[in-house]
């Protein structure tokens, strides 16, 4: 079953994005801006439906998520305002480990490719997401 | 267009570092207003204690971001092919972002030009990483230094 979403990108949230990661670079100014490289994890945050958020897609407790790792692929040179993406994330992988201090650790990998007006891949996104074996609160009471 | 076409380089150079000004609670809420992630534990300092966490501390994905904005002010922002972090810790209300990146390879590109590989690091003030990373342009009209 696809689950594809568009990713209409716009030069003002690009440079609403820019400002925030701080940067000034002029490749993110006027009408056809490039997306600064992390803009691509925006387009799950705020166009995916909202059922598919990394909490639902993985299963993990909200107040034990941090983020491992991110990656961003580029197939050739960024995409820029006016261009509409097309999107989809899956899960690729699951699997846990012991935690530090007793319990289960559990990562998910996901990946959201994407693609252009013509179907060509543009861009990946790899991101691992875990859930912390414990909540730090419990972690406290328990030392 | 490129803005560093005109640059060699060479295996082992360095950027010169920057230190961005210490990160604010505001800092955090543009960013997530800016990318759509919402989690309180970046804003709710009431959800955030209710949870166990001495107070709300930084979306990961915003210092990974300035990370990405330091190293494209060196090479350029339409280049980049590849950029990829590690999240090591966590940074907290008040920290500063110290980044710094360092030619690892430089190879030919079959399509023309060469791919400049980055070894990143974005550490806090105490000298502890917050990130670890790497990044590669594809460069059109870099000349590598022998």
């Amino acid at each position: 079953m696809s689950h594809a979403y568009e990713f209409p990108i716009d030069y003002s949230k690009i440079r609403e994005f820019a400002r925030a990661v701080k940067s000034e670079h002029g490749a993110h100014l006027g009408a056809k801006p490039v997306i600064p490289p992390t803009m691509l994890t925006s387009a799950r945050l705020i166009w995916e439906d909202p059922e598919r958020t990394i909490t639902k897609l993985t299963g993990f407790d909200r107040s034990r998520i941090l983020h491992g790792e991110e990656e961003y692929v580029f197939h050739g040179p960024l995409p820029r305002a006016g261009q509409t993406l097309t999107c989809e994330t899956r899960i690729t992988e699951r699997f846990e480990k012991p935690g530090k201090r007793g319990g289960v650790m559990k990562f998910a990998r996901l990946v959201t490719e994407f693609r252009d007006e013509n179907g060509t891949l543009v861009a990946e996104q790899n991101s691992t997401i875990v859930e912390t074996a414990r909540p730090p609160k419990a972690e406290e009471e328990q030392a | 267009m490129s803005t560093i076409t005109a640059l060699t380089l060479a295996v082992g150079q360095e950027a010169e570092p920057r230190t961005f000004a210490p990160m604010t609670r505001t800092d955090y809420v543009k960013y997530q207003g800016a990318s759509g992630d919402f989690h309180p534990l970046h804003h709710d300092e009431v959800y955030a204690q209710s949870v166990g966490f001495p107070s709300v501390f930084s979306v990961g994905m915003l210092q990974a971001g300035m990370l990405a904005t330091y190293v494209t002010d060196w090479l350029g922002v339409e280049d980049i092919r590849r950029f990829k972090v590690r999240f090591v810790d966590q940074m907290w209300p008040g920290d500063e972002l110290t980044c710094s990146a360092k030619i690892a390879d430089i190879t030919d590109e079959p399509g023309g030009g060469k791919r400049v590989t980055l070894e990143l690091q974005a550490l806090r003030q105490t000298g502890t990483a917050a990130l670890l990373g790497t990044a590669e342009f594809v460069l059109p009209s870099v000349s590598a230094a022998v």
